[in-house]
C-alpha cells in the first residue's frame, strides 16, 4: 500500500464510522453543536496520532500477552494530556465535553488502529493511517453536527445563520434534531448514501423474501 | 432504601447508558443480532458494572480526590488528574480477575460469559458509568445502585434491539440499508421512546 493510499483510504472508502461502525458513541452524543464536534475531532485525531506512533515505535518489544494493557495505558495517558490541556485553555468546552473526552480511551477507533495498523507497520505509515482515520471520523462528525445545529437551532458555532420565528425571523427550528436520537437517523442516512454510491460495502441479507408468483403481480 | 431503588430506576430508564447517552454503541450495534448472545453479554455487563463502579468509587473517595488522603496525613495532595488512568486500570484488572475466578470456580458460567469479558474492557458503557459516578459525586451505596442500574439498563436495551433485529431479517430492506443501516434507524426509534419516558416527571 502506498502512503497516499494509507492516508486517503479511511477518508471515504474505509471510513471508520460508516464502514466499520467504530467510535459511534461520541459521534452521536456531542454532535448537537459544531464547536464541540470540532474540539472532539481535533482531540481524537491527536490522541490517535500520538498513540499510533508510540505503539508503532515499541511494537517489536511488546510481548503479545500484555499488549492490550500496555496499549490502553498509552491511550489513557494521551487522553489525560488532552484532557488537562483542554481544562487549562478551553475550560468551558472541557466542562461540557469532560466525560466524552475521557471516553476517547475506550473509543474503538483508537484501539482498533493500534491493533490493526500500529502493531504491524512502521511509525511513518502508522502516522498517516492515524491521520487518515482521525480525519475520516472528523468528516462524519462535522457533517452530522452541521445538519443538527443548522436545522435544529438555526446557527453554526453559535453564530445565527437562519433567523428563528420566535426571534422575528422566518425559520421554524426542528427541535427533534437537537435531541440525541436524531443523530442515529442522520448517520443511518449517511450510511445509506455511501452504500448506494459504493455498493461493494453492502452487507448480504440473511434471507431473501420469496418472489411473488405471477398471478399475484400487479 | 427507597433512595436506592430510586437511583436504580433512574439509571435503568431515565439515564439509560445506551439509549440516552449512547455509550457502548460499538458493541451495541455489532453484537445485537441474536437474543441468546445478547443475554449472555447483558449479564456480563451487569456483573462488571456492579463491581467496577463501587470499586472505583472507593478508590476515588479514599485515594484520588482533592484532600482524600487526609486519613494518611497527606491531605494536601490532589491526584484527581490520575482518575482516568486508574479507572481504566481498575476495570481492566477487575475483568481479568473475574475471568480467572469464573474459569476456576464456575466453568459453566465461564463458557457463556467468557468470550465477552475481554471485550468489555474497551466498552465505553463500563468506563462511562465510572466517569458519571465521579461527575455526580455519588456516595458508596448510591454508586452500587447506579452500577447495577446502569448495567441492567444497557442489558435491557441490547436485548430489545436484538429481539427486533431477529424479526427484521425476514423483511425486505433496501440494499444500502441492509445490516447496520437499518440497525441505526431502529436504535433511533427505541431511543426516541426512551426520551418519552424521561419526559414524564417522577
Amino acid at each position: 500500500m502506498t502512503s497516499k493510499e494509507t492516508f486517503l483510504k479511511p477518508l471515504l472508502k474505509e471510513n471508520p464510522v460508516t464502514l466499520h461502525v467504530l467510535g459511534i458513541c461520541s459521534a452521536l452524543a456531542i454532535t448537537n453543536s459544531l464547536t464541540s464536534s470540532l474540539i472532539m475531532s481535533v482531540s481524537l485525531t491527536s490522541v490517535l496520532v500520538m498513540t499510533n506512533v508510540t505503539i508503532s515505535l515499541i511494537r517489536r518489544h511488546l510481548p503479545s500477552s500484555v499488549r492490550l494493557i500496555v496499549q490502553i495505558t498509552i491511550i489513557a495517558s494521551a487522553v489525560a494530556i488532552i484532557d488537562q490541556l483542554l481544562t487549562a485553555y478551553l475550560p468551558d468546552a472541557a466542562k461540557t465535553l469532560r466525560v466524552y473526552i475521557a471516553l476517547i480511551v475506550t473509543n474503538c477507533i483508537v484501539l482498533g488502529r493500534a491493533e490493526a495498523c500500529a502493531m504491524k507497520r512502521g511509525p511513518g505509515a502508522s502516522f498517516l493511517d492515524a491521520l487518515g482515520n482521525g480525519l475520516g471520523f472528523s468528516i462524519i462528525l462535522i457533517i452530522v453536527a452541521v445538519i443538527r445545529e443548522l436545522f435544529g437551532n438555526g446557527s453554526l458555532m453559535g453564530y445565527r445563520i437562519l433567523e428563528l420565528v420566535h426571534e422575528g425571523g422566518w425559520y421554524e427550528p426542528n427541535a427533534m434534531l437537537l435531541l440525541p436520537p436524531s443523530a442515529f437517523f442522520i448517520i443511518g442516512f449517511i450510511v445509506w448514501v455511501i452504500r448506494s454510491w459504493k455498493p461493494e460495502q453492502n452487507e448480504e441479507a440473511e434471507f431473501k423474501p420469496a418472489p411473488l408468483p405471477d398471478s399475484e403481480k400487479r | 432504601m427507597s433512595h436506592f431503588i430510586d437511583t436504580f430506576f433512574r439509571a435503568v430508564f431515565l439515564e439509560n447508558l445506551a439509549l440516552a447517552y449512547f455509550l457502548g454503541m460499538c458493541t451495541f450495534l455489532a453484537v445485537s443480532k441474536k437474543v441468546k448472545t445478547t443475554i449472555g453479554l447483558g449479564i456480563a455487563v451487569i456483573v462488571v458494572e456492579a463491581i467496577s463502579v463501587p470499586l472505583n468509587n472507593l478508590l476515588y473517595n479514599f485515594v484520588l480526590r482533592d484532600g482524600a488522603l487526609a486519613w494518611a496525613g497527606l491531605g494536601h495532595l490532589n491526584f484527581s488528574y490520575l482518575g482516568l488512568l486508574t479507572q481504566i486500570a481498575v476495570i481492566a484488572a477487575m475483568i481479568q480477575v473475574l475471568e480467572m475466578v469464573l474459569n476456576r470456580f464456575f466453568p459453566l458460567l465461564y463458557n457463556t460469559l467468557g468470550i465477552f469479558l475481554p471485550l468489555l474492557t474497551v466498552n465505553c458503557a463500563i468506563l462511562g458509568a465510572s466517569l458519571f459516578m465521579v461527575q455526580r459525586d455519588l456516595g458508596f451505596i448510591d454508586s452500587l445502585a447506579y452500577g447495577l442500574g446502569a448495567g441492567f439498563g444497557w442489558a435491557l436495551a441490547i436485548v430489545m434491539l436484538a429481539g427486533l433485529r431477529e424479526k427484521m431479517k425476514y423483511s425486505d430492506i433496501p440494499a444500502g440499508l441492509e445490516g447496520i443501516g437499518i440497525a441505526f434507524f431502529t436504535t433511533g426509534l427505541i431511543s426516541l421512546a426512551f426520551m418519552g419516558i424521561a419526559g414524564l416527571s417522577f
